[in-house]
């Protein structure tokens, strides 16, 4: 009887994850895996975006899969495996967890190439992508600075992780480039995902006297609990306007999907070659939802930095760098933080008056 | 300055007070629950089914009451199928208990796929004339919403009951030894069978609070863990309800202050603060086994045993 437990409650997890054949023979085959569900309204949610924008573009010639809910460690190699298995050339695996899972699939079928989403292992058939976040958070940030009335913006952060803290720090000298008095109250709740910590933690920084919620988890609680109490906050990986009408300034949106095309078409050119892309406001990899709720002053000014960013005139790392303690960072990229210091940053800006964690 | 420190108290107790509902809900539950003898580790997937439906419920419907409802329903359906496997066919309570977790969490995302991303009004908060505006304790007193106050009544119900009526003897028995309660006469399946559904229904209810009143929408596995801790709650309580309030407020308390701390700068790891009440509840197990004479426990003698009647 146990076992009939076990085995309802797999049907049951195998309902959920989505299986989305298209038909037809002689069609490439793509399979995406997802972490969450595709309804997330966050991270997961722009990734099938992305694969939607394939199946418009190249649908003629392609099958997709996707399975959702993927966990990850050991479960996603037996989700990779099998979509590998199952006859699809290119598969994408969409978070960080998938990275080593993905890495020993790929050794197994060196026919199958595969596109690993914000990780740094690669291999011959092993390609990786991800977003210049950072970039978004710039903006952010001088919006912030402008909208807040009590000169304190409140940050709930998920993990003390280089794309976190880099997201801190740009935001930061942002900010401080409109006020340079600026202070930001740092809360980690240690998770992702955790609605109801991730509400408490905005309602803490509010109660603490921030009125702009800026925060690096995936659910849109922290914009709920700013549009009830009449303060501001940015959406994080999707635009989470629908949760907070007059309390969202703006949102960092994920757009994976001209990438996607942008692969696809190259195994059906049979040009596909392993490599790195690290994707912007440039190549629109990452895109700015609509400024809303703040004064045309704002706006104006969000968009020239936006434009600026996005047309390489604007670093948000731009040297001098100056740490927490004072010290002037190596400006290892001429005029500009390079992208290693970015992608492995473990240090405050001059500025946040906080330890982190783990310090 | 000192309105200022009041008036974050304020707001602090009353976060702390939304934050230990849901586990105060759950745990009241399963300690009826395992006072009877059944222990059903399956809280979790009780919860985030209450969740799901309750949201579902409250979205078609347009009512929390009826959200309310329809979550402590869907808790108490999946606790049925507990009861099934573990009191009628006698399967092992450990192993059925983890199985309907995993049961419940997959599928109220199936249930709640449909929902994601709609918004509801979040339940309506109590407001009398004059004391809810009285400064400081009014809204901490007067202000909350119906949950809050239902989980009180529920702890006190349920210490009345177990304490002072006969069918709480009868209960208690069951869950101390069954074997005696059986020769005496008692139902014991039965009285556990019904101890198990009320015991769903209260983690229905305590799951449906978090998409109903805490923060408004329904994603998958927003639950995040807290049935787990109402399970741990009730073993830190040592089974006594007057200690579940002190243990379910001591547990949303350090969650709130932790988040406080951070943002006020102090420098506490709130890894370690997370872990808070975990610890917490390891210690208070070591205490009730090393020194029995410490603590007042309540564990009931035939926790998790299975019991088959012979004819």
């Amino acid at each position: 009887m146990r076992k009939i437990v076990v085995l309802a409650a797999a049907a049951i997890l195998a309902a959920g994850a989505g299986v989305d054949h298209a038909s037809a023979q002689q069609k490439l085959k793509v399979g995406f895996i997802y972490l969450g569900p595709v309804g997330d309204f966050g991270w997961t949610y722009q990734h099938e975006v992305g694969r939607q924008y394939v199946v418009k573009e190249l649908g003629s010639k392609v099958e997709t899969t996707y399975l959702e809910n993927v966990n990850e460690g050991p479960d996603s190699e037996r989700s990779i495996e099998q979509l590998a298995r199952s006859g699809h050339k290119l598969i994408f695996t969409t978070s960080f967890g998938y990275m080593d899972p993905t890495i020993k699939v790929a050794k197994k079928y060196p026919d199958v190439f595969f596109e690993h989403n914000t990780g740094y292992k690669r291999d011959k058939n092993v390609a990786t992508y991800s977003a210049r976040f950072y970039e978004g958070r710039y903006i952010q940030g001088q919006i912030a600075a402008k909208m807040s009335k009590t000169g304190v913006l409140g940050y709930i952060g998920s993990f003390p992780i280089p794309e976190v803290i880099s997201g801190m720090n740009s935001t930061m000298l942002g900010a401080q480039s409109i006020n340079p008095n600026i202070k930001v109250k740092i809360i980690w709740v240690n998770s992702w995902f955790d609605p109801g910590k991730e509400a408490d933690a905005a309602k803490a920084l509010l109660d603490q006297g921030a009125d702009v919620i800026m925060q690096h988890t995936d659910s849109p609680a922290a914009m709920q609990v700013a549009e009830a109490r009449h303060a501001h906050a940015f959406g994080q990986d999707s635009d989470m306007i629908k949760f907070g009408p007059s309390a969202q300034l703006t949102a960092i949106v994920n757009n994976w999907g001209p990438y996607y095309v942008e692969r696809v078409q190259a195994v059906l050119d049979n040009k596909w070659t392993s490599g790195d892309v690290w994707g912007g406001l440039n190549s629109k990899m990452l895109l700015m939802a609509a400024y809303t709720n703040m004064p045309d002053e704002v706006k104006t000014l969000a968009m020239q930095t936006q434009a600026a960013i996005a047309g390489g005139t604007l670093h948000p790392f731009k040297c001098p760098v100056i740490d927490q303690d004072g010290k002037t960072v190596e400006c290892k990229g001429g005029t500009h933080l390079d992208d290693g210091q970015i992608l492995g940053m473990n240090f405050y800006v001059k500025g946040i008056d906080d330890k982190m964690p783990g310090k | 300055m000192a309105r200022q420190l009041m008036g974050l108290l304020e707001a602090i107790i009353l976060a702390v007070l939304a934050a230990s509902t849901p586990l105060l809900l759950a745990a009241a539950g399963e300690l009826v629950a395992e006072r009877a003898g059944v222990l059903n580790l399956g809280v979790e997937g009780m919860m985030i089914m209450g969740a799901a439906c309750g949201f579902a419920g409250a979205y078609v419907a347009g009512s929390t009451l009826v959200g309310a409802l329809c979550g402590m329903l869907a808790g108490t359906a999946l606790a049925a199928i507990f009861a099934l496997l573990t009191l009628g066919l006698a399967v092992n309570q450990v192993a059925t208990g983890l199985a309907l977790t995993i049961l419940g969490i997959g599928l109220s995302g199936l249930i709640g796929a449909g929902f994601v991303g709609e918004k509801i009004v979040p339940a309506p908060q109590l407001h009398l004339p004059f004391l809810t505006d009285l400064p400081f304790v009014g809204r901490i007193l007067f202000g909350q919403d119906a949950f809050v106050y239902l989980s009180l009544a529920l702890i006190a119900a349920i210490w009345w009951f177990i304490y002072r009526t006969r069918a709480g003897l009868v209960l208690r028995a069951v869950g101390d030894n069954h074997a005696s309660a059986h020769a005496l006469g008692y139902p014991v399946l039965t009285i556990r069978t019904v101890a198990v559904l009320f015991g769903g229904a209260c983690a229905g209810l305590g799951g449906a609070y978090l998409p109903l009143a805490y923060t408004p929408f329904f994603i998958p596995g927003m639950t995040a863990g807290r049935g787990w801790i109402a399970l741990a709650l009730v073993v830190f309580a040592s089974w006594l309800p007057g200690r579940l309030v002190a243990g379910a407020y001591l547990f949303g308390a350090v969650t709130i202050l932790q988040l406080h701390a951070q943002g006020a700068g102090f420098g506490i790891p709130s890894q370690l603060m997370s872990s808070l009440p975990y610890l917490a509840t390891i210690l208070v197990l070591v205490v009730i086994s090393r020194a029995r004479g410490t603590l007042r426990s309540a564990s009931p003698a035939s926790l998790g045993l299975v019991f088959v009647p012979d004819r």
